[in-house]
């Protein structure tokens, strides 16, 4: 019979919390390095460590990765659903890198690899609510975009943060039409307060693991209490600016989408209601609708950003 | 069953093997019969509801689309499938008011205010309807005893209702979708030139002739 004999490992033996913490920042590092080493082209998912965060919704059903992952606005790869599924694999994502301008005291062109390194990443559950009528519950993996602007040191000057998307038509097969859907490339914006805001983040991942691309890999803005569309895809460019930046649907349809585009049932897009929304995943072919709720149900979080403006007038 | 007209168009045209119509019917329902079945066994992607409730949007124009051609491949290629033309828009008619029942009862579950305010403030439902409604005394004269008791002309004026049918198919289309993707611009085009057609022969015909030939 074996006895066993106390631990014989001293208390100055076992991993120091710090040390364990580190390896675990050096895993994401590493799957960082296993981005940049990788082949250039189209990347595998590969596993990203990630904190739980307070601020994910946890009492809603999370929509299925199948879901998530198939049904997909991003016009880039063409106007069908499942278009970005079936094309984005020409999107090469690496190398890839990230250009920080405009008026900032640190301008800078972030490597990928070295983006996801150098932050903290965190899995944040988030309602995506479009604002074609329908929402799911992802579970994203990023970092607060708070933090990388934090990094550049955004001058006095700065009000306003510019996004672009990659403009690479021989990768985007949906961009080269006879009519373009939209003006090239996608251009999106947010006001400084609402791009702090702790629920903004720069999602690098879904489901623990890098994006694929139809999800707007390997970077992409998520901004919870705002229609989907405000949530641009493929990032190789943010710039700080004084004036509001243009932004692509609002110069498409200027009285169809604002600036703003905050999740609100009580002002209707001029050609539907915005007052329920499907859940995908929720009842198949017998989904019942369910009230939309006011930014999106993070009205506690971000409600005061808007006080005193009129929502029906900055849509 | 249009006996009469199809054997004067066969007779200037080449002559097509003949099927029965009944099978146009029944190749006709397919779509819809796979399109039910695949979405209760949850084949029809992410948003099922959606999905069929499009799908069977799209077939009802294409029925529609088929009908407004069958004059103009007479005319200019001497084919004839007049004698199918009647089931071809009645296909249009079931298709629009399964296009319609799922809007009504999966989509908005039969919430009688939503729907109201949809068909009140939103043109493309709106039009939507309105082109429902027209088709309807359209399907209800597609038989031999309306055509008999309404008078060849006074059912053929009726008929030329299917051509503001077309126009708004395709104008409910384009006005549910956002920004200008293909396919309704591809549906719009063909209606265009489908009814150009008939503008164009009309004012080029001499009016005296039309009437013979009607």
């Amino acid at each position: 019979m074996l006895i066993r004999r106390p631990s014989d490992i001293l208390p100055s033996e076992i991993t120091p919390r710090e040390v364990y913490l580190n390896r675990r920042q050096w895993m994401t590092g590493a799957a960082g390095l296993a981005l940049a080493t990788a082949l250039p082209g189209v990347l595998e998912a590969a596993p990203l460590q990630a904190a739980k965060s307070p601020l994910s919704t946890t009492d809603e059903k999370l929509t299925s990765r199948e879901d998530v992952t198939s049904y997909n606005n991003f016009y880039e790869f063409g106007t069908g659903k499942d278009d970005p599924a079936a094309k984005a694999k020409s999107l090469k994502t690496s190398p890839w890198t990230v250009k920080v301008d405009g008026m900032v005291g640190k301008p800078a062109e972030f490597a990928i690899e070295d983006l996801i390194k150098s932050s903290a990443l965190e899995e944040r559950i988030y309602r995506m609510r479009c604002v074609e009528g329908w929402s799911m519950v992802i579970p994203w993996v990023g970092f607060p975009l708070a933090d990388l602007i934090k990094r550049v040191e955004p001058l006095g000057s700065a009000k306003y943060v510019a996004f672009e998307t990659a403009y690479r038509p021989e990768e985007m097969p949906g961009m080269d039409t006879l009519f373009p859907v939209l003006e090239w490339p996608y251009v999106e914006g947010l006001r400084l307060d609402e791009a702090m805001n702790p629920l903004t983040i720069l999602a690098v991942g879904l489901y623990g693991e890098t994006l694929p691309n139809q999800n707007g890999a390997p970077i992409r803005l998520v901004v919870p209490w705002k229609y989907g569309f405000k949530g641009i895809k493929s990032i190789t460019r943010i710039s700080f600016v004084e004036k509001q930046p243009p932004t692509s649907w609002n110069k498409q349809a200027p009285n169809e989408y604002g600036f703003y585009a905050n999740v609100n049932p009580s002002v209707d897009h001029p050609r539907w209601s915005q007052a329920t929304e499907r859940r995908i995943g929720e009842g198949g072919l017998f989904v019942k609708r369910r009230p939309t709720l006011m930014f999106n149900g993070y009205a506690d979080q971000v409600a005061s950003l808007y006080t005193g403006m009129d929502l029906r007038k900055f849509y | 069953m249009a006996g009469r007209t199809s054997a004067a168009g066969a007779a200037k045209g080449f002559a097509l093997p003949q099927v029965p119509k009944i099978l146009v019917y029944i190749v006709g329902f397919v779509p819809a019969v796979w399109l039910f079945y695949a979405g209760i066994t949850d084949q029809l992607g992410a948003d099922p509801m959606r999905y069929l409730e499009q799908a069977l949007g799209l077939w009802a124009l294409r029925f529609l689309v088929a009908t407004l051609a069958i004059t103009p491949l007479r005319q200019l290629f001497g084919i004839n499938l007049l004698r199918y033309r009647r089931a071809i828009g009645l296909l249009a008619f079931y298709y629009a008011a399964l296009h319609l029942v799922t809007y009504l009862v999966l989509d908005q579950g039969l919430d009688v205010a939503a729907i109201v305010a949809d068909i009140v403030k939103r043109p493309y439902i709106t039009i939507g309807m309105a082109t429902f409604v027209i088709l309807v005394p359209l399907a209800l004269t597609s038989n031999n005893a309306a055509i008999r008791r309404m008078g060849g002309q006074a059912w053929a004026r009726l008929h030329k209702l299917v051509y503001v049918a077309a126009v708004g198919a395709v104008l409910h289309y384009i006005l549910v979708v956002k920004s200008w993707p293909p396919e309704p611009l591809v549906y719009a085009a063909i209606v265009a030139v489908l009814l150009g057609y008939r503008l164009v022969r009309s004012l080029v015909k001499k009016p005296s002739a039309r009437r013979r030939a009607a």
